[in-house]
């Protein structure tokens, strides 16, 4: 590699003339653009796999709207029928304290399924942007981002949460606030790894005499090319933000009881493996169902998306 | 070159898996020869316990899980048996005629390095606890004896102190008022001798197992792994050592209740039940239908603590409907599920002189409690009970969370208030708790000895650091002032009695339910069960396989 | 490379000076203490016990203290069990977290790196969705229902493993497979992606055109490329995996160093605190040091110094 830059170095600069930027010539495409968005519908729709997904996830949204508007039981009602199997009148069974899971399992989807995506989004957000700025501009912005972001992950987290109990109210924002402290830190280290080994590759030093500014070498190429990994990173973050949920339950910061959410539901059933199997089985269900949709549009998206398999 | 380096990378990680492997070798070998011996009929025992012990010093202890090994390797003045006080450590005990003065003297025993034990031993211990620099947390169970308080608290000096060495074998100690329950204090934990030579020439003595841990009690500690397991063995210079049936007894720690309910079905515990680990609340109604559910009365009482400076439960009428307005019954048979007793007073029924006490009102009492929140809320000025909000403050653990759920139910449905749960860590919830910040917390009371004036003495006023209501009166106070002068039992009990009717028609606290020790064994162990202390004794335990 | 190296060392050292300072002053703000316990003492001996550990210090030499406590890596005696050294508490778990670490890390690894080659070369196609179903299930069930199954089913119904315990390899087989589970399917998926990214460049088409296996293909090149992301997952994956897991733990009572992160901090044991904290920061930012220097080896093409201009 040392020795191009001496070739390079060897070729006096007075060969070269500055014509300015370019930019209404620096992206343009031999194809048509608005076929873009066209061609990855296209290649969604014919993806299965990615379907059934769509229609796992819309299924599931739509029962946590209208589950709990329309059940008979409400998710507190204690009806004095304890840890019942599943029935008829309870299609998911009771539990210890006499509540119906069916209801229960669709109201905590609501809250689940809120702070799984919010979550992922913002660890997104924040992950992509830090990952890439720092993967790209290198040498001490770099090393300075790289090591706030180990900083963040090394304080004792269950230090910081109490903290933010004593400032903050138990709720769903604060939950959120908790989650995002340190949850982006490995979408930002994977950004990052995928930025350095792209931005050295011959298409981004291409846009970049191009004259293409940062954010557009970011938008344009860069996550482009680390959709992959990006995408992947990402259903990663749902499930661990459910579980953490349950955890951070446990602190106290998140709603109060008896409020039901997937991940409290699934740890408390845990305990009631071999007494009362349903209490876990039906949360651990619509968990794994609900990540394997994601993870198949997800799968679907990169394939749909990915730059090098478009013709 | 780049393929090389992955090798490479794959030798080293291999490379240190064996090394590492290095740690968990060796004691495998030992399991297959316990298991040896097990078949010719060893007198071992395999229990669990929750933690590590945070601390195995008679005087710096203060939990359950360090006091269920400290009470097998120590042995106090007295000890108990089947609920009953004996004589241990002393072979015979004086009493003066006001109560004050007790003359132990001791039996010939030895420590487990063979040193006699002896009066002075006794005298180090105690004054090691109430000596303020060694800052024992526990001390203060050693305040009835005279002068311990002002020279714990720094105001006294240790010369004044009514613990007297006659000679080697008598021990002579005053009290500052007539104790009837003193013979029970000293079989517990900060009472038990230290074996002053080790102690003296060696602080930390107490931190690892070895010939530095120097004990009187029937069995001596050989192992502790911190955090694994600790290892008890018969102590062959224990004075009673010939009644001692056991031979050895591992202890893992395990924290996990599931974890230790299949440690008991897979036959790796022989015994489960407090303080050897919990019988998880999601196997008691298997175990209670497989008939070795074994259920014993507990000194103990599970309590919703109210706030009595809260801007709701300030007030005695809200209080009362609230503490009415609970269905123990109900809680206990579908929810705790251990034949608790619905608590409807302060004093459990396992307490000497409280054995046939029915309670101060009636338990699920909707009516009576609507009664009251009427009028407690014309005393506010409330015409509507929604406008009252409570706020119930647990630690988190699915127990209490479970209980406060149901009591926020029955709340919400009977009286028509709103009721938020509001769970925190622990240290969170004590924090609150000192602060007055909640509404009602509910929190538990374990005796240390078994007598009603463990469990009344903390509302004393509002002062006392374990009352946590902000709740006080002048004539319980007196009442309580007044039996601790009385020397005639009977009058005793009544004084604490009414004291404790006061409290009852004041509602400083909802008494829910008195607790019960659930415990599982194996068939071939024998005696073994906890006591109204929730202790048991290793030493009458035995294996008959 | 030993300048850049240098650098960094300096880099850590400024990053663990934060985490101490911050670490000391959540400490501080954080409501409970060390020697709160349900049954009250007199404030005579909490503030004994405060003058015994030094905390009725103002607070800048408590902070000094630390600071003295951390670069000499003596963190003093434990505040919850008596008699103890923090160090010796790290000293004796930690052993036994990283043993069980490896042999996880080995798992999730060589199970993710496994299935996600197989999806890849087999894209959209059975062999595919059956290893990305696998791995999505291992994403999405926890470890701590994964232990519980395992214990109740594998070790008590089955009776293949001990139940709980440390005493040998046997235990150490279903916390190991617990731990490694979730991991492995993160891995099985991001070696999926990227192995299908590698798989439409130019050199690997070109290494099939030259008549090289599916198989050897792989192996000789794309998978190097593949693993970029995966190294970078595994770098601060491997300093908290052989630091201990809290909740496999507890399911199945190992006396690890995973324990302490949580029940020092639920126990306000300050030196505990401070010592594990220590210690994690300096394994993870060494972890994610030397992931940095594997980047290069793994692609030449990326420079450590950074871009140039």
């Amino acid at each position: 590699m040392t020795q191009q830059h001496q070739q390079f170095d060897k070729i006096s600069p007075d060969k070269f003339k500055i014509v300015g930027v370019r930019t209404d010539e620096s992206e343009k495409l031999a194809d048509k653009s608005v076929s873009f968005w066209k061609e990855v519908m296209l290649r969604f729709s014919q993806n299965k796999l990615a379907i059934v997904g769509i229609i796992i996830l819309i299924i599931v949204v739509l029962m946590a709207i209208f589950v709990p508007v329309f059940s008979p039981y409400s998710y507190r009602e204690q009806l004095g029928i304890y840890n019942a199997p599943p029935s008829a009148a309870h299609w998911f069974g009771t539990d210890d304290l006499g509540r119906d899971i069916f209801v229960r399992v669709w109201q905590g989807a609501r809250i689940s399924l809120f702070i799984g995506i919010t979550a992922a989004i913002i660890d997104l957000i924040i992950g992509v942007l830090w990952g890439s700025i720092s993967g790209l501009a290198g040498g001490r912005v770099d090393n300075i981002m790289m090591r706030i972001a180990d900083i963040l992950s090394a304080v004792p987290y269950l230090l910081v949460v109490i903290i933010l109990l004593v400032v903050l109210k138990p709720g769903l924002i604060p939950m959120i606030i908790a989650l995002s402290i340190t949850g982006w830190v490995n979408m930002a280290r994977i950004v990052r790894g995928q930025v350095l080994s792209i931005k050295s590759q011959e298409f981004v030093l291409a846009a970049r005499t191009l004259g293409a500014n940062t954010w557009h070498l970011i938008i344009r190429h860069l996550v482009p090319n680390a959709l992959g990994a990006i995408l992947v990173t990402m259903t990663l973050t749902i499930p661990s933000a459910i579980f953490t949920e349950s955890f951070l339950s446990y602190l106290g910061l998140g709603v109060p009881q008896p409020t039901a959410s997937w991940g409290t539901m699934a740890s408390e059933g845990n305990k009631a493996l071999t007494s009362a199997p349903w209490r876990l089985f039906f949360p651990a269900l619509f968990i794994s169902l609900t990540i394997f949709a994601f993870n198949a549009v997800g799968d679907g998206l990169r394939d749909a998306l990915d730059p090098k398999l478009r013709k | 070159m780049k393929k090389k380096n992955f090798l490479l990378l794959t030798l080293l990680l291999a490379l240190s898996v064996v090394l590492a492997a290095c740690n968990f070798g060796g004691e495998e070998e030992d399991k297959s020869a316990s298991k040896e011996k097990d078949g010719e009929g060893s007198k071992e025992i395999n229990l669990v316990i929750a933690s590590e012990p945070p601390s195995l010093h008679p005087g710096l202890a203060t939990d359950s899980t360090s006091g269920v090994i400290l009470q097998n390797v120590f042995e106090g003045l007295t000890t108990r048996k089947d609920g009953e006080i004996q004589n241990a450590a002393a072979e015979d005990v004086k009493i003066s005629d006001d109560q004050l003065t007790y003359t132990f003297t001791l039996r010939d025993s030895k420590w487990s390095n063979g040193d006699a034990v002896t009066a002075s031993d006794f005298e180090y211990a105690w004054k090691w606890a109430l000596n303020p620099a060694n800052a024992s947390e526990y001390a203060s169970i050693l305040y009835p004896i005279k002068g311990a308080q002002a020279y714990n608290l720094g105001e006294g000096s240790e010369e004044d102190l009514g613990i007297k060495v006659v000679d080697e074998k008598t021990l002579e100690v005053t009290l500052e008022n007539p104790t009837p329950y003193f013979l029970e204090l000293t079989a517990f934990k900060t009472y038990f001798p230290i074996h002053k030579a080790t102690a003296e020439a060696n602080d930390t003595w107490y931190a690892e197992a070895g010939e530095t841990y120097v004990t009187n009690g029937p069995f001596k500690l050989t192992d502790w792994q911190h955090g694994g397991s600790v290892t008890l063995e018969k102590s062959e210079n224990y004075w009673d050592a010939k009644n001692v049936a056991l031979n050895k007894v591992n202890i893992s720690m395990v924290e996990s209740e599931t974890t230790t309910v299949t440690m008991f079905d897979a036959g790796e515990i022989d015994f489960l039940g407090a303080p050897f680990g919990t019988v998880a609340l999601d196997a008691i109604d298997r175990y209670n239908e497989e008939g070795i559910l074994n259920i014993e009365p507990y000194s103990a009482i599970y309590w919703y603590k109210f706030n009595t400076t809260g801007e709701f439960t300030s007030n005695v009428n809200i209080r009362k409907a609230l503490t009415l307005a609970v269905d123990r019954q109900g809680l206990i048979e579908n929810i705790t599920k251990g034949e608790q007793t619905p608590a409807l007073g302060m004093v459990p029924n396992a307490v000497e002189g409280f054995e046939d006490a029915t309670g101060y009102f009636e338990d699920n009492d909707i009516e009576g409690a609507k009664a009251a929140l009427e009028a407690g809320m014309k005393e506010l000025g409330i015409s509507d009970p929604s406008e009252i909000e409570i706020g119930i403050s647990i630690n988190t653990s699915e127990a209490h969370s479970a209980i406060a759920q149901h009591i926020q139910e029955s709340w919400v449905k009977n009286l028509g208030i709103n009721v938020t749960i509001d769970n925190s860590e622990w240290q969170v919830f004590l924090d609150k708790l000192t602060a007055l910040d909640f509404d009602t917390a509910r929190m538990g009371w374990i005796a240390d000895y078994n007598d009603a004036y463990s469990f009344l003495e903390q509302f004393d006023s509002a002062e006392n650091g374990n009352n946590d209501t902000g709740w006080e009166n002048a004539e319980y106070a007196s009442l309580l002032q007044q039996s601790a002068k009385e020397t005639d039992p009977a009058k005793r009990i009544e004084l604490l009695k009414q004291a404790e009717k006061i409290a009852m028609t004041e509602f400083p606290v909802a008494p829910i339910y008195y607790y019960t020790n659930l415990s599982v064994k194996k068939d071939y162990v024998e005696n073994m069960a906890p006591d109204q202390l929730g202790n048991v004794y290793l030493k009458y335990v035995d294996i008959k396989k | 490379m030993l300048k850049y190296i240098f650098k960094r060392l300096v880099y850590i050292l400024i990053a663990l000076y934060i985490i101490v300072t911050a670490t000391f002053f959540l400490i501080q703000l954080a409501p409970g203490s060390p020697f709160a316990s349900e049954r009250d003492f007199p404030p005579q001996i909490e503030a004994q016990l405060n003058a015994k550990y030094g905390l009725d210090n103002p607070w800048y030499v408590q902070y000094k203290d630390y600071l003295i406590d951390t670069v000499t890596f003596d963190f003093g005696e434990s505040m919850k069990y008596k008699g103890r050294s923090t160090n010796d508490i790290i000293a004796e778990s930690f052993p036994i977290s990283l043993t069980l670490g490896i042999e996880a890390m080995l798992i999730s690894v060589g199970l993710g790196i496994l299935l996600g080659v197989i999806a890849a070369l087999y894209h959209n196609r059975f062999p595919d969705y059956l290893s990305s179903t696998i791995a999505v299930l291992g994403i999405s069930v926890p470890s701590f229902i994964l232990a519980g199954l395992m214990q109740y089913f594998l070790a008590f119904k089955l009776d293949l493993f001990p139940v709980s315990g440390w005493k040998g390899f046997s235990y150490s087989i279903l916390p190991a497979t617990a731990i490694a589970i979730t991991h492995a399917g993160f891995i099985a998926k991001l070696t999926r992606s990227s192995m299908l990214e590698q798989s439409s460049s130019d050199y690997v088409k070109m290494a099939r055109a030259k008549g090289l296996g599916k198989w050897t293909t792989v192996f000789k090149h794309t998978l190097r490329n593949a693993l970029l992301p995966v190294v970078t997952y595994l770098g601060p994956l491997t300093a908290g995996v052989v630091t201990g897991s809290f909740i496999i733990e507890q399911i199945f009572a190992i006396p690890g160093l995973g324990k302490h992160f949580v029940t020092s901090i639920t126990n306000r044991d300050y030196t505990v605190i401070m010592g594990t904290t220590v210690f994690y920061s300096i394994i993870l930012l060494f972890a994610v040091l030397i992931v940095d220097i594997l980047y290069s080896v793994i692609d030449p093409r990326i420079k450590l110094k950074g871009a140039k201009k």
